[in-house]
């Protein structure tokens, strides 16, 4: 579709966003409903955001958010005062090592898994269908989001764990015999339930499902359409998993996420995309920018990699310019997303060095 | 002109990956082809569901027919125009340039190691001769027969020989080529800096009427050679040190690390070693030292700083030469980075006493050279004066050999594993000892350099024992 084509819709998307800003700063920085992080950072900072944050533009004013605080502070920091005494979900980030990285959460997970179930097709996701969620569970968001999305589409959910700290841990003492072995332990059980139970949906990540793959013929076994995630994909891997382990029988969806995000979805992929996906914040309640790492108070053209940055923005957090550990390319926005894109999603720094990543 | 687009080939079908690395000339960094990579799913994938049909494409080609592949595939190779990738193709001296392009051996080097391949091919029923002690190659068409009035029975071990391969020098791919008429497929992992012989190697059989069913070329990441070599039956890894170890306790994989290759001299000879610089010389400077049966040291019970001093007068004086100059000896280095760091490593080992770069005076400049765009070491004798010394018993991909004083009484005892040993000596008794020393692989008596292959010999591991069993078979017809 044209960029002109496209202006309207954009420029709309642009004014709910801001507009969506305007009264997540509002919030935060309110006393009445504000969490006490916020509202001390702001004593210190010289300005007062709800007077002086109107536009994406002016959120440069705030410096990168340092993800130290969510290790540091205590989770009650992190707490508008409007939710005062209502109990709250912790949840930790993936495959990091050493005191995880904590966000508080009460109904963000649902809210944005509930949005992801709208872009999913009934034919290949169907309706009062059991999922299989086979991946990093435990603290991690995504075990309870990933049965909401069952249960808002009105089916359940059997989960299969893997701990990705552990695999860190093995592939960093290069342990490739034993992390293998755990993999081959964490796919067992998920053939055992995909034998003895009807499943027609998935969550994975690219590993698992190629090691699932391996063992049993995913389409064969009743999977009609698998949602994917974690870690980054290539072309070649989306290419593979969708025509190979998939043999273009079930719907494959690739989306990039995080606990601190949430979910962006990919757009659905065309012969001209060459299996690369695309990923759209599900702005407004999350932006995504391709940042120059030199300079990140400025976008890298369209077509061209650059640091991944984050700013989450909804009543439960206030997450302004954090610089993911990724790296990927500014895409143009589209139909479905008038809004910029990420695309080819790697870790930052790949071509430079080797990083630990591939872990579930 | 489009590049040429080396795809992977699946057990019968060309498959052009998305993810490429680039084949790049050594001396002006030009591209000269993009190479597919295999993801490691996908050659996992490959491996568990398409080597029966590999197996058994291969099994329903007789033996004679299989050895006429041979001889004509070794043609092929040698001669023909073959697909490089979909759209593009090679001649033989395109193949010659390519090859010296990316790999850094000079065009004489390269058509040396294409006439090894030749010869292996075009005389298989030699070669399998040797491998098979004289076994009648039809026995393999139904696994039994007799030989020597015998009744013998051979189960293949496996049903694809998966090989992760180096890309020093292309006279390896000898070593792997009697695999198809041993009926045994292919799953090759090509280096990085040379897909095109075993990918040239690959046409030619398929040019020659084998099954391109039974042929897998998968270029790939560490996970995907780790398949190649988990998932095959039988596997050959080439490698460092470092990296055969860790599947050194492991049967199914043949290893072809350092050779650590040395030209022994006994006691009786040391005093006439003038009449053996000739044969020394060739062991360490042939195929531009890139052979892990060059020699990389020479034991000798006397007279060795004599000996190393005429060896590096021989040795130091032989500089770079053009690629396509008849009498070029060296070999550019497809990494750069690789030669500074053993050129580091061996002035490092110098610092240690004991140890002399004899050659640095007759190469008159640095060992490491750049000449018209590339990177070179020049050949280098180190007088030892101990075996202890940590570069007595090193091996380097140039011409590189220490020169040590070793009481012959001790020598057997201190070598350690030797992949090719020329043993210059007439005395019997030491004889019998080198006969019987395990550390050996490959022995030659006599003035016979370190890298002169018999074909009717097995060496580096008996191929046909590798890939079959023999089982006790009796039958009786009620």
């Amino acid at each position: 579709m044209s960029a002109a084509v496209l202006e309207r819709p954009v420029s709309e998307a642009q004014a709910r966003l801001e507009a969506h800003l305007r009264e997540t700063i509002e919030w935060h920085f309110s006393p009445e409903t504000g969490c006490p992080f916020w509202l001390d950072w702001a004593k210190q900072a010289g300005f007062d955001p709800r007077k002086e944050i109107g536009s994406l533009a002016d959120l440069k004013r705030f410096p990168h958010f340092d993800d130290n605080w969510l290790r540091d502070e205590p989770n009650e920091r992190w707490v508008p005062r409007a939710y005062a005494g209502r109990p709250y979900h912790v949840f930790e980030t993936g495959g990091t090592t050493g005191m995880p990285k904590q966000r508080l959460s009460w109904e963000d997970h649902r809210i944005d898994y509930s949005e992801f179930s709208k872009t999913l097709d009934d034919a290949y996701f169907p309706r009062g269908a059991t999922w299989l969620m086979l991946g990093p569970t435990g603290p991690r968001r995504l075990r309870l989001a990933i049965e909401h999305l069952a249960n808002v589409r009105g089916g359940s959910c059997f989960h299969v764990d893997l701990d990705p700290r552990w695999v860190v841990k093995l592939l960093g003492k290069q342990d490739v015999e034993t992390a293998n072995r755990y993999k081959d332990h964490v796919i067992d059980q998920a053939v055992t339930i995909l034998k003895n139970r009807t499943v027609n949906c998935l969550f994975t990540t690219p590993k698992l499902l190629e090691a699932l793959g391996e063992r049993i013929n995913v389409p064969g076994a009743g999977i009609k359409g698998v949602f994917c995630g974690g870690t980054s994909m290539t072309p070649q891997m989306v290419r593979f998993l969708s025509e190979e382990v998939l043999e273009n029988k079930a719907r494959f969806v690739p989306t990039y996420g995080n606990t601190l995000m949430g979910l962006a979805c990919s757009r659905p992929l065309e012969p001209a995309d060459k299996w690369s996906a695309t990923y759209y914040a599900p702005q407004p309640r999350a932006v995504l920018r391709v940042v120059e790492p030199k300079d990140t108070t400025r976008d890298v053209p369209y077509g061209q990699y650059g640091r991944v940055e984050l700013t989450t923005l909804t009543k439960e957090l206030f997450m302004p310019r954090f610089l993911e550990r990724d790296e990927a390319i500014r895409r143009e926005p589209c139909a479905l997303y008038p809004w910029d894109g990420v695309g080819d999603v790697r870790p930052f720094g790949a071509l430079e060095k080797k990083v630990v990543e591939g872990v579930y | 002109m489009s590049l040429p687009h080396i795809p992977v080939l699946r057990f019968g079908s060309a498959y052009e990956s998305l993810d490429t690395s680039e084949v790049k000339d050594c001396r002006t960094g030009a591209v000269l082809a993009k190479l597919s990579i295999a993801n490691a799913g996908l050659v996992r994938r490959d491996l568990q569901t398409r080597q029966r049909g590999a197996f058994e494409a291969l099994h329903r080609v007789p033996m004679a027919r299989l050895l006429e592949i041979c001889a004509k595939a070794g043609e092929h190779f040698m001669r023909s125009t073959l697909p490089l990738g979909a759209a593009h193709t090679q001649s033989a001296d395109e193949y010659v340039r390519m090859l010296s392009a990316t790999s850094g051996l000079p065009h004489a080097m390269c058509r040396r190691n294409m006439e090894k391949i030749n010869h292996v091919l075009t005389r298989m029923p030699e070669i399998l001769k040797g491998l098979t002690r004289g076994l009648d190659p039809s026995v393999l068409d139904g696994g039994m027969g007799e030989q020597s009035g015998v009744p013998v029975c051979y189960v293949p071990q496996s049903q694809a020989l998966g090989i992760v391969l180096p890309s020093n020098s292309p006279g390896v791919h000898s070593l792997w080529a009697p695999s198809i008429a041993l009926k045994t497929p292919l799953a090759l992992k090509p280096g990085r800096e040379e897909p095109w012989t075993p990918y040239r190697l690959l046409q030619a059989f398929i040019a020659a009427g084998c099954p391109a069913e039974a042929l897998g070329f998968y270029p790939c990441d560490h996970d995907g050679a780790e398949a190649i070599l988990r998932l095959c039956g039988r596997g050959m890894l080439f490698g460092d040190a470092k990296t055969t170890a860790r599947y050194a306790s492991n049967p199914g994989i043949q290893l072809h690390g350092p050779g650590f290759s040395k030209v022994l001299i006994g006691a009786d000879q040391a005093e006439r070693w003038r009449d053996h610089l000739d044969v020394i010389v060739e062991s360490i400077v042939a195929n531009g030292g890139r052979s892990c049966v060059n020699a990389s040291a020479v034991v000798t019970a006397k007279h060795g700083r004599a000996l190393a001093e005429a060896l590096a007068e021989r040795l130091g004086p032989i500089s770079p030469k053009t690629a396509d100059d008849p009498e070029a000896a060296l070999s550019a280095f497809a990494n750069r980075a690789f030669a500074e760091s053993i050129d580091e490593a061996i002035e490092e080992g110098l610092k240690t006493p004991g140890a002399e770069d004899l050659t640095a005076r007759y190469r008159q400049g640095p060992r490491r050279v750049v000449f018209e765009g590339a990177t070179y070491l020049r050949p280098t004798v180190i007088w030892c004066s101990s075996f202890e010394h940590p570069l007595a018993n090193r091996e380097y991909l140039f011409p590189y050999a220490s020169v040590v004083e070793v009481p012959q009484d001790r020598m057997l005892e201190l070598i350690g594993p030797s992949l090719a040993v020329t043993a210059l000596t007439k005395d019997e008794a030491f004889r019998r000892e080198l006969v019987l020393c395990a550390q050996i692989d490959r022995l030659n008596l006599g003035p016979v350099p370190t890298g002169h292959v018999r074909w009717d010999q097995p060496h580096e591991g008996n191929l046909f024992e590798f890939l079959y069993h023999r089982r006790a078979i009796q039958r009786v017809e009620a």
